[in-house]
């Protein structure tokens, strides 16, 4: 016993004290920035990208592509910069989009985050987390999300075992074939009214494996989606600062 | 006559090198080689040549440090004897080359499908029908589990047979991870696009399998490696250990409800993973390996700020560690759970972590060394029990070892190669393999190009494809309730295995 509270002394406070103004260390990419005062060979850009998620035109980068590689940045760095800004969940698949010249941060649009969320789930949102070809990296990320550092669990927000005591659904990978029919069923085990949140690029667009013929992306075309989260992982902080713009817990 | 050719790890050969043998040859060859210790199979798989398959079969020399690789052209249709029925660690590759290309065997005892890939050979073999093992009896019941698991983890389902609370038998059905990832590193052109599918492998191995893919592509480039990418890569592999080996040690607290240890373990993990984001900016890893150049040169400064780091952790780790493995609580859940004998591990060819707590030495840094591995001179860590509690302390051994070879690596901090060595395209009709030893253990990529030196095929295997049995039979006379405390310990992959 004795042990056991000299270890937690040696702990100290672990956990991040206000999540919406946190910084991440290092080089973190983020949401990114075009400079539109550089010229560039564009198509140069196009084509190196892996997954589609540059087009020009204006140049702009999807996010709900991109697998933050950062090798456009390194192609041309006086265009394009990544910044540390973790704040790049939306409810509007459009608004993923950064486009040349765009400088400001990616929120969520309150039209369209339907009224029963933040009545139902502001004090208390249970999620069940169903991994259809996930990489195990998101994963990893959503379990950190409720670590002693993140600590979601401080604004009523987990991830519980049964479908049955969930009030959404968070779904990673690019959706296999062979996970097509388990995801549609624990979907439909959820008590209405539900949420659906993509976490990952590989979810929201399929990512790399966007052409395979060994996925069966049909659920998605089925249902609103209430949360898009970027990332390859997400990072647990775009992935929290997104859900509690989406139930006002920050307008 | 030459029966098989013995090359090295990351070594490149032409295709045409490779002896072709008749298959009753081949089969008496392979399976002999097995009957030493120091051989075992890392690799063995079919591609489609000529309206004919190739069979290539890989096996690794321990004592000589090389590869010996043969093959075989048969006949679509086939009805062969099999390998398994000789030494079963053959019996995953032998049920993947079945369900990819058809190929029957005459005395395989366990021919089921392994992960319904989208291209199998029989598309009527659906996932929602896997032929699951059942026993007839009154007093028996059966307890299936999954593919959706109650954490947040990937998808596979479990089927045990009990007797009241007791394990009899457990199936273990994949499959459901799925994404065609091989077939993808053909279709898709681009060495980026490739380098990107190689690190969606297995997201909690991205370095691991990234390092595989660069070594067997500048293999194949012939592209000399500088010091500086051979540095950075076996950092990083010492450094995903660290990390990865930390989580393990707080989920394995957390399913014996040892919250202390669970939360301390877990925090812990989190300077170390942010140590990778603060250099590469993931952190998982992902964009910091790359073939024939380095995004992100190691510098003196990240080097002090690493060391800053350890001198942080392990204080805490070991006081952490020191008062868990002195719980009566704990020592009782992990002690003598989830065993697995040596025979059992030698028989169905386990590796890495799965091989070593049974005391089987099989670690590539050791017998196959890469990257700057040689001069590491790395001695395994054994365990001898086979228990829930040697893969934890085999973990807990790994930890500080790997945090004392990242400190040599630091004392040498190599400067960035400026030289622009271009990395040019893949020699044509050629053959490479890569081992690496990742923290889940031997992980094998191959590839073969065609005349224009285009990849014409592509395999990869994690060490959870041999692994997963063993946690199979670690569970049998086990209590049911033990089972997420067996999984947690081997923390195998299912993408991986599912590709």
């Amino acid at each position: 016993m004795f042990e056991n509270i000299k270890i937690l002394f040696h702990q100290g406070k672990q956990y991040i004290p206000d999540l919406t103004t946190a910084k991440v260390p290092g080089i973190f990419r983020g949401r990114p920035i075009i400079h539109n005062d550089v010229q560039v060979d564009e198509q140069l850009l196009v084509d190196l990208c892996p997954t589609g998620a540059i087009q020009k035109n204006p140049l702009s980068i999807d996010l709900g592509k991109c697998v933050f590689c950062g090798e456009c940045a390194f192609a041309a760095p006086e265009k394009i910069k990544f910044t540390t800004d973790f704040k790049i969940s939306s409810n509007e698949r459009e608004r993923l989009i950064v486009r040349e010249g765009d400088d400001r941060p990616i929120q969520l649009n309150p039209q369209l985050i339907r009224k029963e969320i933040s009545r139902c789930f502001s004090g208390s949102l249970k999620l069940r987390q169903v991994s259809a070809g996930g990489d195990n990296s998101c994963e990893l990320e959503l379990n950190a999300c409720g670590n002693v550092n993140f600590d979601m669990g401080r604004f009523g927000i987990e991830f519980v075992a049964s479908p049955r005591h969930a009030d959404g659904i968070v779904i990673t990978g690019p959706i296999s074939e062979n996970m097509a029919e388990p995801l549609q069923i624990c979907y439909d085990a959820i008590p209405e009214p539900k949420i659906i949140i993509l976490a990952g690029t590989d979810a929201i667009s399929g990512g790399i494996f966007a052409d395979s013929p060994a996925l069966n992306r049909n659920f998605l075309n089925k249902y609103k989606i209430d949360l898009f989260v970027p990332g390859n992982p997400i990072h647990p902080l775009t992935f929290i600062h997104g859900i509690l713009e989406l139930i006002g817990r920050i307008k | 006559m030459i029966k098989h050719i013995s090359i090295k790890n990351n070594q490149s050969i032409s295709l045409h090198d490779i002896p072709v043998l008749k298959y009753d040859d081949f089969l008496a060859h392979n399976t002999s080689l097995l009957k030493e210790e120091h051989h075992h199979c890392v690799n063995y798989f079919g591609f489609p040549q000529e309206r004919k398959l190739r069979l290539i079969c890989c096996i690794a020399n321990d004592n000589e440090h090389t590869i010996l690789v043969s093959s075989s052209l048969i006949n679509l249709d086939s009805t062969l004897p099999s390998f398994t029925h000789h030494h079963l660690s053959f019996h995953i590759f032998e049920r993947e080359i079945h369900e990819n290309y058809g190929i029957r065997y005459s005395d395989h005892p366990w021919l089921k499908p392994i992960r319904f890939s989208h291209d199998r050979y029989d598309r009527n073999s659906k996932i929602e029908n896997y032929p699951f093992y059942k026993i007839d009896s009154e007093e028996l019941h059966e307890v299936g589990v999954g593919p959706i698991h109650a954490g947040i983890i990937e998808p596979g389902h479990f089927r045990f047979i009990c007797n009241g609370e007791q394990i009899i038998h457990l199936e273990i059905q994949l499959g459901f991870q799925h994404r065609g990832i091989e077939k993808l590193f053909l279709e898709k052109k681009k060495l980026l696009q490739r380098t990107i599918l190689a690190e969606s492998i297995a997201g909690d191995t991205v370095v691991g399998h990234t390092t595989a893919f660069v070594n067997l592509w500048e293999s194949l480039c012939g592209f000399k490696v500088g010091n500086d990418l051979m540095f950075s890569r076996t950092l990083a592999l010492e450094l995903e250990r660290i990390a990865i080996h930390t989580g393990d040690l707080s989920a394995i607290c957390n399913d014996i409800a040892y919250q202390l240890g669970s939360a301390v373990f877990g925090r812990l993990r989190t300077p170390v993973i942010n140590f990778f984001q603060i250099w590469c900016g993931n952190r998982m890893a992902k964009g910091l390996v790359r073939a024939g150049k380095n995004n992100f040169p190691f510098s003196k400064e990240l080097g002090n700020r690493l060391l800053h780091l350890f001198e942080q952790y392990e204080p805490d780790f070991k006081e952490m560690y020191a008062e868990f493995k002195t719980l009566p609580s704990v020592l009782a859940r992990l002690e003598k759970t989830g065993i697995v004998t040596k025979e059992q591990a030698y028989s169905i060819g386990a590796v890495g972590m799965s091989a070593r707590m049974s005391g089987i030495v099989r670690d590539i840094r050791m017998t196959h060394p890469h990257d700057l591995y040689p001069q590491l001179h790395h001695k395994p860590i054994l365990k001898h029990h086979g228990d829930v509690y040697s893969r934890t302390q085999i973990r807990k051994e790994e930890i500080l070892q790997s945090i004392d070879y990242i400190k040599t690596l630091l004392k040498n901090i190599p400067e960035e190669d400026k030289s622009s060595q271009k990395l040019k395209s893949p020699s044509a009709n050629a053959f490479a393999i890569s081992l690496t030893e990742g923290w889940r253990g031997e992980i094998c990529h191959c590839a073969i190009t065609d005349e224009k030196g285009e990849i014409a095929h592509y395999k990869i295997k994690d060490p959870s494809m041999h692994n997963w049995l063993a946690l199979a039979l670690s569970v049998r006379n086990n209590e049911i309730s033990d089972f997420p405390l067996c999984n947690k310990s081997f923390n195998l992959s299912y993408c991986g295995h599912d590709l």
